[in-house]
């Protein structure tokens, strides 16, 4: 957090028409956008370690067969709760906090449009997650129903804290609805004079895309998890085939929201990705309008293909051959991205700094994710793989190696611009290699049990899964240490350790964030930029 | 960036020796590694498509990380590479549009086939009704008396690690499923709480077991055989605790175990009734008792009556145990409605019951000195 208070000190001189508060009431009222962004992305890091814990409490406890560390009910919890916290915590808080440091910026805008509520939508986040966290320590615990809380599980057979989930959820939602409407009034009216639709930077891009798909979607959870409340304690029965409800309606509702939300977590990694490859290639990126036009149908299709959740609960072989056909499609325009991506590399003049290889990382993870997508499209196989490990393994592949390496890449790119130092290029060469090793050892093991058949979200296993079970747990714990790298090193670049980084920072960056000061002045932009 | 490289390579390595891999192991019957090709018509024609699509994207991706390897080889500064200056080509774009979208319509089409042909739930031999609830399978013949649950059947001594475990740990019952070979088997699938999912991977059947509806799937067993499954929905707490075996026998060994099964539950109503006539002792109700509460209840309420607080209740100390004789009688008849309560009329003998009863009344403290026989649940049950 020191990273914007020392860009203060630095910058004093552009700030004479401000007065400027200092300790802890900045933070809490403050308005500029950078430091929304800086508290963002550490509210996020801190909870990409708490969901990061309990995902190491569910690997001890699948380390071996048998029931060892934890019980059943408590290894349930660890499961939901990791879900929730990964997310909703960690990678759309993270992507909200790159939005808010990096858009204002790229389009030549003085700040966010709406910085009263930038600074209400990011505080009431610590406060959804306190309240999610402290239902793990009441009577009968936390949720225990996975994070997509099928009912009559988190219904009528759920803890009595569930009200305290719900409420968590409405909180997170309206701040991601408010993070999302801020983001789409900002690229509506405060593009610098002469940056037309089709001159925005491709991160721009993927971001107003996601806030369109954010405002779309996040009421539709609000409306699934306020029905769960009611159902669970005012006696409706939206879920309740007793009263004349369906619980499969539960599911169409939830992923109603829940795909385009896949999206919405990967949609703006895109843009992260097409700026760094077109950097370190230095070379431009090959086809940006294929590239917008591509990210607007995977947008689009993210709408009709909901229903690939949930191939096994009995829908029409109609309906089940529309949302194949559908989700078989979203790979075109996916392998649109990754071609373009491959076809801007080529014939460049490369370098590998730490920022391409976590997005060389990312392109070839992310595709090995996406092939396995494929692969579960296919309505008669995924009857197969439904609900075991390999989705498990797909999901983490386009999340993990997908989203968070994109974060991570996009961290340690703009990171100069932000601190004014270059970071510490040996701690993050341990913590990429590190991370690239761990990770693969933790995630690409899940598609042999899972083909072999280990269901997901079970606390033991049958014996013939336990050898790659206990590799999964050690590349498990591996990639959690390696983590810690990455916070030493983020601290110590907010404290200034490092060569001093040049304005334009990399050698083939291109943008108006490149063209300010290193570190980024306070406020940018007071008067707008022209473009050429 | 050698290292890179070489972990690509090694990664391609990885990838493109698993099929052989994967058919070494497979010869053994059941395969560690890959997707097992099973015993139905059905399952072989699922194992097919998932090697075609697996093929298929192995494919994609040789192409598509070979030229990005190569392109890091070669066009990279150190070797003192110019960037050139290509972008935008409409060729270039609806080529590389256009052929994975002929790519997909290859794959749709036998997907498609094999899609219709598994959701062709007519023209049945046999049709079981397969009911889910937490955490136990229950399995009724339509067309005879035959229905029973069929619960796991490792001991509690293995999964807390005291015993060491057998081999299918987790994956046994104590009454499996039977069906015969070679018929087509419809199997209806509903739940009496909250979603499970019924699958048996040699099947490829895999049906969501929905409370209030009913769901349809079948099978055509080719082998005789044991066959291993398990709930593949999160369905609570013992969701990793509620596995499904079916034997498959042929024909006439099914007449046969079908014949002895309806003859065994005459002989056991006949039983029923002799014991509706017969006190038990307090010292008879208390074993069978425990032995009962520790099948059946323990999972939820705890093997110490404390339950889970918040979760389930504690029976030791509860105003239903100690004071509430009738009551205690028909939670255990009815279940409660609106809680994960269940009905045991069906899972248990009327003695059975009365024992456990007994047993919850006085384990734990709960020393109310009550006994409760058989004929008082009879009585309950058939009087209100």
């Amino acid at each position: 957090m020191s990273t914007a208070t020392d860009t203060l000190h630095h910058d004093e001189h552009d700030d004479h028409h401000h007065h400027i508060p200092t300790g802890i009431k900045r933070w809490l009222f403050t308005t500029n956008h950078k430091d929304i962004g800086s508290l963002y992305l550490w509210f996020s890091f801190i909870m990409f370690l708490t969901g990061g814990a309990m995902a190491m409490v569910i690997r001890a406890e699948l380390f071996q067969p048998g029931l060892q560390i934890v019980d059943p009910n408590f290894f349930n919890q660890m499961t939901t709760v990791h879900g929730l916290i990964m997310v909703f915590g960690a990678v759309m808080p993270a992507f909200t906090g790159l939005a808010n440091w990096l858009i204002p910026m790229m389009i030549g805008a003085p700040d966010m449009a709406l910085p009263r509520m930038n600074n209400w939508s990011f505080w009431i986040l610590p406060f959804a997650f306190l309240i999610l966290l402290s239902s793990l320590f009441l009577e009968g615990g936390g949720p225990a129903f996975g994070w997509t809380f099928y009912a009559p599980l988190s219904t009528t057979y759920s803890s009595d804290s569930t009200a305290l989930f719900v409420f968590s959820v409405h909180i997170m939602g309206i701040s991601s609805i408010m993070g999302a409407i801020n983001v789409v009034v900002t690229i509506w009216n405060m593009r610098a004079p002469g940056m037309t639709w089709m001159k925005m930077p491709m991160f721009v891009w993927t971001w107003l895309i996601t806030a369109f798909l954010l405002i779309a979607v996040m009421p539709v959870l609000a409306g699934v998890v306020t029905m769960v409340l009611t159902d669970k304690y005012f006696g409706t029965s939206f879920f309740n085939a007793a009263g004349g409800g369906d619980p499969v309606m539960f599911q169409h509702i939830f992923w109603f929201f829940g795909h385009p939300e896949v999206y919405i977590m990967i949609l703006p990694a895109f843009g992260i990705i097409s700026h760094i490859i077109p950097t370190f290639a230095r070379k431009k990126l090959f086809g940006y309008a294929s590239m917008v036009y591509a990210t607007a149908s995977i947008a689009l299709l993210s709408f009709i293909v909901w229903a690939h959740h949930m191939f096994t609960t009995g829908m029409p072989v109609a309906a089940e051959m529309f949302f194949m056909f559908a989700t078989m499609l979203i790979s075109v325009p996916t392998g649109v991205k990754v071609f373009n991506w491959v076809a801007t590399m080529w014939r460049g003049s490369m370098t590998f700094e730490i920022p391409m290889l976590f997005a060389i990382a990312f392109v070839v993870l992310f595709t090995i994710g996406g092939l396995s997508g494929l692969m579960l499209a296919i309505t008669p196989v995924d009857f197969q793989y439904h609900d075991t490990y390999f989705v498990v393994a797909h999901f983490h592949y386009v999340l993990v190696t997908g989203a968070v390496f994109s974060i991570m890449a996009a961290a340690y790119y703009w990171l100069p611009k932000w601190t004014g130092v270059m970071y510490d290029n040996t701690l993050a060469k341990w913590h990429f290699w590190a991370s690239l090793v761990s990770v693969n050892v933790l995630f690409f093991p899940m598609h042999f049990v899972g083909l072999a058949g280990m269901p997901r979200r079970i606390p033991d296993y049958a014996l013939q899964f336990a050898d790659f079970n206990k590799w999964i747990s050690i590349g498990g714990f591996a990639f959690g240490l390696s983590q810690l790298i990455f916070l030493a090193l983020l601290i110590k670049a907010c404290r200034k350790q490092g060569e001093p980084a040049t304005d334009q920072v990399w050698d083939g960056a291109e943008g108006l964030e490149w063209e300010i000061p290193s570190p980024a002045p306070y406020h940018t932009f007071d008067t707008p930029p022209v473009i050429k | 960036m050698n290292l890179l490289t070489k972990i690509g390579t090694s990664l391609f390595a990885m990838c493109l020796s698993l099929p052989t891999l994967a058919q070494s192991v497979e010869s053994e019957g059941r395969s560690d590694l890959n997707l097992r090709q099973g015993v139905t018509d059905i399952s072989s024609q699922v194992y097919d498509l998932h090697m075609l699509m697996f093929m298929v994207c192995i494919g994609i991706a040789v192409v598509v990380f070979g030229v990005m390897f190569v392109s890091m080889y070669l066009h990279r500064k150190s070797r003192g590479a110019k960037p050139a200056n290509f972008h935008e080509s409409v060729k270039v774009e609806i080529a590389w549009t256009v052929i994975p979208f002929i790519i997909l319509i290859l794959m749709a089409v036998p997907a498609a086939n094999t899609l219709i042909a598994m959701e062709d739930t007519s023209d049945a031999d046999l049709t079981v009704l397969v009911t889910g609830s937490q955490w136990k399978w229950h399995y009724k013949y339509m067309d005879s008396d035959i229905e029973y649950f069929s619960n796991l059947a490792t001991q509690r001594e293995q999964i807390s690690n005291k015993f060491s475990k057998g081999e299918n740990y987790l994956l046994e019952v104590d009454r499996p499923l039977v069906i015969p070979t070679g018929q087509k088997v419809r199997f209806l699938i509903t739940s009496d709480d909250v979603i499970h999912s019924w699958w048996v991977p040699d099947f490829a059947v895999k049906k969501d077991a929905n409370p209030g509806f009913i769901n349809e799937a079948w099978t055509n067993v080719n082998e005789p055989g044991v066959y291993r499954g398990q709930c593949a929905e999160l369905c609570g707490k013992d969701h990793g605790f509620m596995p499904i075996v079916v034997i498959a026998k042929d024909p006439a060994d099914y007449e046969a175990w079908k014949n002895e099964k309806i003859a065994a539950i005459q002989i056991a109503k006949e039983e029923e009734e002799r014991l509706l006539a017969m006190n038990m002792s307090m010292d008879e109700l208390m074993t069978t008792g425990k032995k009962v509460y520790l099948a059946k209840c323990a999972a939820c309420h705890m093997p110490n009556g404390e339950g889970l607080p918040g979760v389930f209740p504690a029976i030791k100390g509860s105003s239903l145990a100690l004071n509430d004789r009738s009551g205690h009688i028909d939670i255990l008849l009815n279940g409660r409605t609106g809680t994960a309560m269940q009905s045991f009329a069906k899972q248990l003998t009327l003695s059975e019951i009365a024992a456990v009863i007994t047993y919850q009344r006085n384990a734990w403290g709960n020393n109310t000195g009550d006994i409760v026989q058989a004929s008082e649940v009879h009585t309950y049950a058939n009087g209100k």
